[in-house]
């Protein structure tokens, strides 16, 4: 599992907040879920056993509802939160073997933070908050403000310099949250929530300018959030966290074509599949050693394509089916109509229930009851 | 029946007289063996008080109405607020009481440093733990609700009367709303904007001095200016031992029923906590409007 590229390791670990964690360990090995330990020992189990890697460069999202330990989760990378059990490696260094100063040198160079309500410094100026971390580094003052205005200017605030936090809209104050992060050039960007705050628009506005940025920066990102529409706009890999426990890690068309159990499937239940599912996850791949037919090109769809254009494009194109090739015009497989049609009413695998999926519309604050609900009979 | 139950029982009337008098003759003792000591201890403090006092009143008076209106504009960037010092320490002037306000104003000036001195950084040690708060609170709490003339006593014993003990007393009377207020100030930053702070690797004294301090000046400054209200107050009982100003022509026109006295060094106290008040607290506004969230 530890392959060489991961960038952060997190390794069986444990965080119970209380008054005398270590007393109460032992139950929580053996079992004892977050409920139990909170009534029986007043302690708050805020994470189990978590085993996580995020590659280098990846941007790995922590997706969870509130409460279910995801804030928690990524303020261990840079120990902002003592873990009680397990390590958190960052390249390979276990964080909570650091002392002050290398903790503080960790936190300088290799690990910056976004958060949910920006905490910026409010007394300090757009330029004067963009350059704390170069200051911090101990960067000198004219190079410290060429850098950063060379990041205000990337998030698109140039002109904002001056202006203080409380003079800007939400959507520019995380902008310059973002800057004040990236400033530091960081290879690591927690960000917790980092979007929440903000509106529909405006937040779709920083998911894009956060893709485009990664697209040329490669940081590798622990992402947090509660929304799925966003995990799946912005992760690579999405970790599915409950009660402090990842129930499932895997990419967007794991997380939505085979979800590990009923939870995950009613977080799912609600999200527009069609813009979601790609073809190459659905599709009849393409038998071994079949005679490549030269495909029509206009008739191809791209396998990284999500099912609502590509069912246009097969539609307006042949009308039944059609090839589906990778990133070099290979053909890897085939696609039909009826195929596409099945997987949008969430028809894969476990099929008898599609029909349920597709009458209820109700926020995700239902999903967390329903599992609830439907466990007993289960057991 | 059991005597106590019917009566109060009380220590007996010689052994209490014998506890004051140990009470008493212990402290007198302490006061002979260490009082030079300590006097000389503070003598560098008398000297800048006298040497201010003797600049304010060597200095003519267009020069310090001047400079008292420069410092309002400068604090708090209203020029009706700097003509309106100007004017009011005029008139004090014109009432003949230029001389008792410069004394006083001298010594409440130089006690309000002393109380930012001491005020500020014990605050910042309350706010760094809660133990120390606990054990600092009630302190202040009966510092300010101890009589004041129960802690002149002591001060008197041991330094006699004059400037020294007169600075001391109004010193104890006014530093705790400086030290509540840096505590509190202090506490009352956002944490979210500490953490932040603590993200980005920055060290103890940095997230004091970048972060901290700056965010809880409008508290402190509200702290300084009650401070310097409550030296003010202090200034009629100060010159009950010997501190000259504004208080000497008040005690002496209540001993002496002249009203008019009373009054007019009573006007001209207000008309310096005025000042003082407009300064600091334009001030206090002024940082803080640059910061809202």
């Amino acid at each position: 599992m530890a392959t060489d590229s991961s960038h952060i390791e997190i390794r069986s670990l444990y965080k119970v907040f209380g008054d005398d964690p270590d007393s109460v360990m032992p139950y929580v090995r053996e079992g004892m879920d977050k409920q139990e330990l909170l009534e029986a020992h007043g302690h708050v189990l805020a994470l189990r056993d978590i085993d996580l890697a995020v590659e280098t460069g990846s941007i790995q999202v922590v997706m969870g509802l509130s409460g279910c330990g995801k804030s928690t989760l990524v303020r261990h990378v840079n120990r902002l939160i003592e873990p009680t059990e397990g390590s958190v490696e960052v390249d390979g260094q276990d964080v909570r073997t650091l002392d002050r100063t290398a903790l503080q040198d960790l936190r300088r160079h290799k690990v910056s933070m976004v958060f949910q309500h920006f905490a910026l410094f409010p007394h300090r100026t757009v330029l004067e908050n963009v350059r704390y971390g170069l200051q911090m580094q101990g960067v000198a003052r004219p190079e410290c403000d060429e850098r950063a205005q060379r990041w205000i200017d990337r998030v698109a605030l140039t002109g904002y310099e001056g202006s203080y936090p409380h003079e800007l809209s939400g959507g520019m104050q995380q902008r310059v949250g973002l800057a004040r992060a990236l400033a530091t050039e960081a290879e690591i960007l927690l960000m917790d929530e980092a979007f929440s705050a903000l509106d529909p628009l405006i937040r779709a506005d920083m998911q894009t300018l956060l893709l485009e940025l990664q697209r040329e920066l490669h940081r590798t990102i622990l992402f947090v959030t509660h929304d799925l529409d966003e995990a799946i706009t912005i992760g690579d890999r999405i970790a599915i966290l409950r009660d402090g426990v990842v129930v499932q890690n895997g990419d967007s068309q794991e997380i939505v074509l085979q979800p590990s159990d009923d939870y995950i499937s009613n977080f799912t239940r609600n999200i527009n599949r069609g813009r979601v599912i790609q073809v190459g996850s659905i599709m009849e791949p393409a038998e071994d050693g079949a005679p490549a037919a030269e495909p029509d090109p206009d008739a191809c769809v791209p396998s990284d394509m999500v099912l609502e254009e590509a069912l246009s494009l097969v539609v307006d194109s042949s009308g039944e089916e059609a090839p589906v090739v990778d990133m070099d015009g290979r053909t890897v497989g085939a696609i039909s109509v009826e195929r596409m049609v099945h997987a949008l009413a969430g028809d894969t695998g476990n099929g008898e229930d599609a029909e349920a999926t597709g009458e209820t519309a109700d926020d995700t604050a239902a999903a967390q009851e329903e599992p609830a609900k439907q466990k007993p009979s289960k057991d | 029946m059991i005597p106590w139950l019917q009566e109060f029982p009380t220590l007996d009337e010689a052994a209490l007289r014998a506890l004051k008098k140990a009470f008493d003759s212990g402290y007198r003792t302490f006061s002979r063996t260490y009082g030079d000591s300590i006097e000389g201890f503070f003598d560098p403090l008398l000297y800048f008080l006298i040497w201010f006092e003797r600049l304010l009143l060597a200095a003519p008076w267009w020069l310090v109405i001047l400079v008292v209106a420069a410092v309002c504009y400068v604090a708090g960037r209203s020029r009706r607020l700097a003509v309106g010092v100007a004017v009011a320490l005029f008139l004090i002037g014109y009432l003949g009481m230029w001389e008792d306000t410069m004394r006083t104003l001298a010594i409440i000036f130089v006690s309000t440093l002393i109380a930012i001195a001491i005020g500020i950084p014990v605050g910042i040690w309350m706010s760094r733990s809660d133990r120390v708060q606990a054990f600092i609170t009630p302190i202040l709490d009966i510092m300010q609700t101890m009589p004041i003339f129960v802690y002149l006593i002591p001060v008197v014993m041991l330094f006699g009367l004059g400037k020294i003990p007169g600075l001391i007393a109004v010193v104890i009377y006014a530093v705790p709303p400086v030290i509540r207020l840096t505590n509190l100030g202090i506490r009352l930053v956002d944490k979210e904007v500490l953490e932040a702070a603590d993200a980005f690797g920055t060290d103890t004294w940095r997230r004091l001095f970048d972060i901290q301090m700056p965010l809880a000046l409008p508290n402190i400054m509200a702290g300084v200016n009650q401070t310097i209200m409550m030296a003010l107050s202090m200034v009629v009982i100060a010159s009950m031992i010997g501190v000259k100003g504004l208080g000497q022509p008040v005690l002496q026109a209540v001993t002496n029923q002249y009203f008019a006295l009373g009054l007019f060094n009573g006007a001209a106290v207000v008309a310096l906590a005025i000042v003082f008040d407009r300064i600091t607290q334009s001030y206090g506004r002024r940082i803080q409007s640059g910061r809202q969230n």
